[in-house]
């Protein structure tokens, strides 16, 4: 079985995606530069979300789905037969629209990705559990509540809970599907501010519908329409003079 | 719509109403009639040589309350794992759905609805005759789970589908297998859905009669020695005394039995709301 090396960048040739006879992507070409934040914009349908999916292989999940292309992940071809997944999984992080604390305590929900790969001493969860809470910005919040179920806090505190989760797993990728669309102004304060200091250590794709949070916090951004990558560029680029039509007519809300 | 027609209207609603009310009032009477009758009747028998004496010249339940242990036991220990382990297999690895699910389904609907003294039979005519077995509270607590069985795996599989397919997904994303998933997450998150059936499911043993009729052979006057042995449960007693000129301690024994099945239904909601709890979900 291959290894992933520590390269956090991720570069995709040619993905082509079907659901049964429905092409939802149409041969996006990317790459994505480590330690950056990259957002997905576009209209609903478009496959951003699908496309970020591709990137973890949740779209496996999905029956009827059927993917091409070249997928290359910290050195190694994720869609190759002998990649483990799970391993993918763990390097690739993802945090999902609605907070999914699972239904049991702060602190095992922390050390559910450790334990799942074997980390059994006390000492070592409750650092991985401190840290992670730390690197997540919530510990103040909950460090005296970590024996208590996960479910009873704030939607804005669980989706930071869900951030520690899959920063205890200790990936190199961080995928966020829509991060903040459930959460008020401030805990999307929160969520962005936390994303621009996690990008010193880690690669962040986020898709988002919120054009203002892509020119707040992407250092690129890519505009998919219609299963196509129609522009990928610097943000501020993108924003200011996009060089196609379409960009141009969604960015100024003439469409989507 | 003319005056007339909305008064015509408004008294059929009320007629519907008063309809009802009087509907409900005759059920709670005869719920009540049947608890006060068994109380009155049953209550100055209930002395500690029914409960716990040795059977003699005056009859007692204590080989019955041992008995029904016993298969409660058993039914449990069979019926339980194979269940869950079904709907498991149900739910989260067919994804509920393709024909085998299918014809699973429609067996298990069917198994369900089946008289339970078509499983006496069933019970009768494999352990009893052709293992050789004899009567015996084995037979009997075996047939039990086969009758409980439809029931636990019909409740496990609501109890799965009811958890949110968004604990899988993130317990998937952070690269847990499907093992790990269903074990760690899914199963949890269903557990006081899954544990208030299994206890509804032994209340069913413990006040099934036809099935036992016909498979432990109702020695009501002797303790069982081993799980071999022929036996008695409370719901059997009940209908031996009542066919054999106790029908006092029949009423007695109803008493206990009725007060075991109300107790098992509040320990089901208790424990069920405890796991509730403990998970953060009330």
């Amino acid at each position: 079985m291959q290894q992933f090396n520590d390269k956090m960048n991720i570069s995709v040739k040619d993905c082509r995606l079907w659901y049964n006879d429905f092409q939802a992507l149409k041969g996006i070409n990317m790459e994505i530069s480590e330690k950056e934040i990259t957002a997905f914009i576009g209209p609903s349908g478009c496959g951003k979300s699908t496309f970020l999916k591709t990137l973890n292989r949740m779209n496996d999940l999905v029956d009827g789905c059927r993917i091409e292309g070249s997928f290359i992940i910290g050195g190694i071809d994720i869609y190759a037969k002998d990649t483990d997944v799970n391993l993918l999984r763990k390097k690739v992080g993802m945090v999902f629209q609605k907070p999914n604390p699972f239904p049991m305590s702060i602190y095992d929900n922390i050390a559910f990705a450790p334990r799942t790969f074997g980390t059994k001493s006390k000492s070592v969860l409750d650092e991985i559990v401190e840290t992670s809470l730390r690197r997540a910005g919530i510990w103040d919040e909950v460090k005296d509540r970590l024996k208590k179920s996960a479910l009873g806090i704030s939607g804005g505190q669980q989706q930071r809970l869900c951030i520690a989760r899959a920063l205890a797993a200790d990936p190199s990728i961080l995928l966020m599907d829509e991060p903040t669309s459930a959460l008020d102004p401030i805990s999307t304060g929160k969520v962005e501010d936390l994303m621009t200091e996690l990008k010193k250590e880690l690669t962040i794709v986020i898709v988002t519908h919120n054009m203002q949070q892509a020119t707040r916090i992407a250092d690129k951004t890519a505009f998919f329409y219609l299963g196509e990558l129609i522009e990928y560029d610097r943000t501020e680029k993108l924003f200011s003079c996009p060089s196609d039509k379409r960009t141009e007519n969604y960015i100024t809300g003439r469409f989507g | 719509m003319k005056k007339g027609d909305r008064n015509t209207g408004r008294v059929f609603y009320t007629a519907l109403r008063i309809l009802s009310i009087f509907m409900t009032v005759i059920s709670v009477i005869s719920l009540f009639t049947i608890i006060i009758y068994l109380l009155i009747n049953g209550c100055d028998k209930l002395s500690w040589q029914l409960l716990f004496g040795k059977y003699g010249d005056k009859p007692s339940i204590l080989p019955a309350f041992i008995g029904t242990l016993y298969l409660v036991a058993v039914a449990t220990l069979i019926a339980v794992p194979i269940g869950i382990f079904t709907a498991v297999y149900l739910v989260e690895y067919m994804n509920n759905k393709g024909k085998t699910v299918k014809i699973i389904r429609i067996a298990a609907e069917t198994l369900a609805g089946i008289p339970s003294i078509v499983y006496g039979l069933f019970g009768y005519l494999v352990f009893v005759v052709t293992l050789g077995w004899g009567y015996s509270l084995l037979g009997g607590g075996i047939t039990l789970a086969i009758m409980i069985l439809p029931v636990i795996v019909r409740s496990t599989e609501e109890s799965l589908l009811a958890v949110p397919d968004s604990y899988r997904e993130g317990s998937l994303a952070l690269g847990a297998g499907k093992v790990r998933t269903v074990f760690s997450v899914v199963l949890p998150a269903a557990a006081s859905g899954i544990v208030t059936s299994v206890i509804l499911a032994v209340g069913r043993v413990v006040s099934e009669s036809a099935v036992l009729i016909l498979t432990i052979g109702m020695v009501v006057n002797n303790l069982p020695e081993t799980i071999m042995s022929q036996g008695t449960s409370l719901a059997l007693d009940i209908y031996y005394f009542a066919s054999n000129g106790y029908p006092d301690e029949a009423s007695a024994t109803s008493v206990v039995l009725l007060a075991v099945v109300l107790l098992l239904n509040a320990a089901a909601n208790g424990i069920g709301r405890l796991l509730k709890k403990k998970t953060g979900e009330i």
